[in-house]
């Protein structure tokens, strides 16, 4: 068999355009599939315009200066700001596809807010020739005015608490210029009950007085509570976050594990199914097998073959990758258990392949059109759509090996979940492969 | 399963038996109590018409098809194969195909095996080439001395000559009689039947299925009664004769 192995090296030596293309081509669509779950979509070119004088673009809300301008900075660090000079301008700009929308601040707006006797408004012109970009510019705006939103109550929250603070223990508090002493409840209620101190036992004002200061007790007491009730007004829920499935893993250590497994999959798949199915196009399988290897062992030494050159690829990958992100290299053995088993599983799923097509170029052609459609199946995230589809799409990517090698590969590369199951899975996805393709060994000559 | 050889062919010298071959393919019957023996040193001719059976007799008698019934004396390890499409890696030297085969066929020495093959086949100037840029005759010849890398006694040859110009043709004849004249047994499948006649000590004709003679090509001639015919023509009376 080892004999058979070198001669399949040698062959794919003297083959650079094949070996060149079964490296590239795989490591090129990894990377692009990496970057584009990485990434998010291109920030949209958006026109931007402001009406607020320079001079205003601060708000007072309670003694508190608030720059409005900060908040066009959080919009600007998700859109590509174009900026223009009139609404006119900007108008143009969104019907000509210039830009994809157009965000106008009214000139109005510190002072509606200032105010809060009206709600400020600012207008969002849009552009829907692209929906994907449509949707993303306005669920940006949305998410933003809604950030805004949330921050502006926690001010108006805070300035009201400042309010009751200021009723209930009293102060100096500014207003339109003017300078107040507000007495207070706490301090009123003392100056009652010293006057009620002060007046004869069976004086008719004590029980009065007495009334006053109740009250007076009364309200500081019922404020307190408010200042809650006030503060779970500006944030009505709150997000407790419980992972109750899978790891912590950052997108981009993700990205890595379906680079690698995508990689992975074309070199062992394309391998495996072309160097058997060449042993039948070079007419030699019905020589090898009449005697000289048997049927299994030449599906072991192809599947081994593709399962060896593969793992080579990837970690050679994964070096390149850890130029650029942080890899754990303390875990290599279990990324070598990971690489090796999901070699395995695509490498039996290769010969399969190579067994039913019989031709080198039926082979490859089947890989990609079995490969592409798995590998994105894989991808599709539970609850993005209907639970029957899902569960559809859970029996089908669970008879391939993309997903369990996935799984195996983002738990030794990033410490998601546990690396037993998808190993026990991939052992069992190979053996199955196997037996069907030496069932289809039976009609490959 | 092939049965292992009858005792009493070797004493008669016969190196190669086949008795009672059955093919069926479904319902279709490719093969029908078909038997032949071949003795040492002997040239042996498989013609017929297209469709006869010869392909598929000479694929059971190498131990690549299994008969459905009937045996063969040899065992597959025993006989050298040579199919009719050159069964060669064209990315590798002829040096290097030989060599890959020697080391499979567990030759006790490769080297001087390979060495002795290319000499046997007068390609030792063209070892270092790969087999994808030789001629289409000295692809046969490579491929016919893998046939032979375990110096068989016997040899299969399914259309030898078949896509060769009729100068390679004759260089190929050459080497097979060579072989021959050393006591090679070779049985050969040809639909070029003057190739039988020049060459085969006796020959088999099947037909559909049936064997329909087996003798050498003067008996045939004889058997149609027509001595002012060539054989081709011979061949062709004896298949109306027999209804095919």
């Amino acid at each position: 068999m080892r004999w058979l192995f070198l001669k399949d090296l040698q062959i794919l030596r003297r083959s650079p355009l094949l070996v060149a293309l079964l490296i590239l081509y795989p490591i090129i669509i990894a990377t692009l599939i990496g970057f584009a779950i990485s990434r998010g979509p291109s920030k949209p070119r958006m026109a931007f315009l402001t009406e607020v004088p320079a001079a205003a673009s601060k708000l007072d809300l309670g003694g508190q200066s608030i720059d409005v301008s900060q908040y066009a900075d959080e919009i600007f660090s998700r859109i590509e700001p174009v900026r223009v000079s009139s609404e006119k301008e900007a108008l143009d700009k969104v019907r000509s596809g210039d830009v994809l929308g157009a965000l106008i601040i009214p000139p109005d707006i510190t002072q509606k807010l200032e105010t809060g006797l009206e709600s400020a408004t600012v207008k969002v012109f849009f552009n829907s020739e692209d929906p994907v970009k449509y949707r993303f510019v306005q669920d940006t705006i949305k998410s933003e005015v809604q950030d805004a939103n949330a921050a502006l109550t926690k001010q108006l929250t805070k300035v009201a608490l400042g309010y009751l603070d200021l009723i209930s223990k009293g102060g100096d508090v500014s207003l339109f210029g003017s300078h107040f002493n507000v007495l207070g409840l706490e301090k009123a209620e003392a100056i009652v009950r010293a006057a009620q101190a002060s007046l004869p036992a069976n004086a008719p004002q004590r029980e009065q007085l007495a009334q006053v200061a109740n009250f007076a007790k009364l309200a500081r007491d019922n404020l307190k509570l408010s200042g809650g009730v006030l503060q779970s007004v500006g944030t009505p829920i709150k997000v407790q976050q419980t992972i109750v499935k899978g790891g912590h893993t950052p997108l981009d250590s993700f990205a890595v594990a379906i680079a690698v497994t995508v990689s992975l999959m074309f070199v062992t798949l394309l391998l495996a199914s072309g160097v058997l199915a060449l042993e039948r196009e070079e007419n030699a399988f019905l020589r090898l097998v009449r005697g000289l290897v048997s049927r299994t062992g030449l599906l072991v030494e192809k599947v081994g073959l593709a399962a060896v050159c593969a793992m080579g690829v990837s970690l050679v990958m994964l070096a390149g990758i850890a130029l650029f992100v942080s890899l754990e290299w303390g875990r290599f053995p279990l990324w070598l258990l990971g690489l090796g088993f999901g070699a395995l599983a695509f490498g039996a799923m290769g010969v399969a392949i190579g067994g039913v097509t019989r031709e080198v170029r039926a082979a490859s052609l089947l890989a990609f059109m079995v490969s592409l459609p798995i590998a994105f199946l894989a991808l599709v995230p539970s609850g993005s759509v209907s639970e029957g589809l899902y569960d559809v799409i859970r029996v089908i990517s669970a008879l391939f090996p993309f997903k369990p090698t996935l799984e195996a590969m983002n738990s030794a590369l990033n410490r998601s979940g546990g690396i037993v199951g998808p190993l026990v899975h991939l052992a069992i996805l190979t053996l199955a492969f196997g037996v069907i393709a030496r069932l289809s060994l039976r009609r490959f000559a | 399963m092939q049965e292992p050889a009858a005792a009493p062919a070797a004493d008669l010298g016969v190196v190669l038996e086949a008795t009672d071959i059955v093919k069926r393919f479904g319902e279709r019957e490719a093969l029908k109590r078909v038997s032949l023996s071949a003795h040492r040193g002997e040239l042996v001719a498989i013609i017929g018409p297209n469709g006869a059976g010869k392909t598929t007799l000479l694929s059971i008698l190498a131990g690549v098809q299994r008969p459905d019934g009937g045996r063969v004396s040899r065992s597959p390890e025993e006989v050298g194969w040579v199919p009719q499409q050159a069964a060669l890696y064209n990315k590798l030297t002829v040096a290097e195909n030989l060599r890959l085969f020697a080391r499979l066929e567990r030759c006790p020495d490769v080297q001087a095996t390979v060495e002795r093959m290319l000499q046997q086949t007068g390609l030792e100037e063209r070892a270092d080439d790969p087999v994808g840029e030789l001629s289409g005759g000295n692809r046969q010849r490579v491929n016919i001395a893998i046939g032979l890398l375990s110096a068989p006694d016997v040899l299969l040859l399914d259309e030898p000559s078949a896509a060769l110009d009729p100068r390679q043709r004759e260089r190929l004849w050459e080497f097979i009689g060579a072989l021959a004249a050393e006591g090679t047994t070779v049985v050969y499948s040809t639909h070029n039947v003057q190739e039988a006649e020049r060459y085969a000590g006796q020959v088999v004709v099947l037909a559909d299925g049936e064997l329909l003679y087996t003798g050498s090509p003067r008996e045939l001639e004889g058997i149609v009664g027509a001595t002012d015919l060539d054989f081709e023509a011979a061949f062709v009376a004896f298949l109306r004769q027999r209804g095919h």
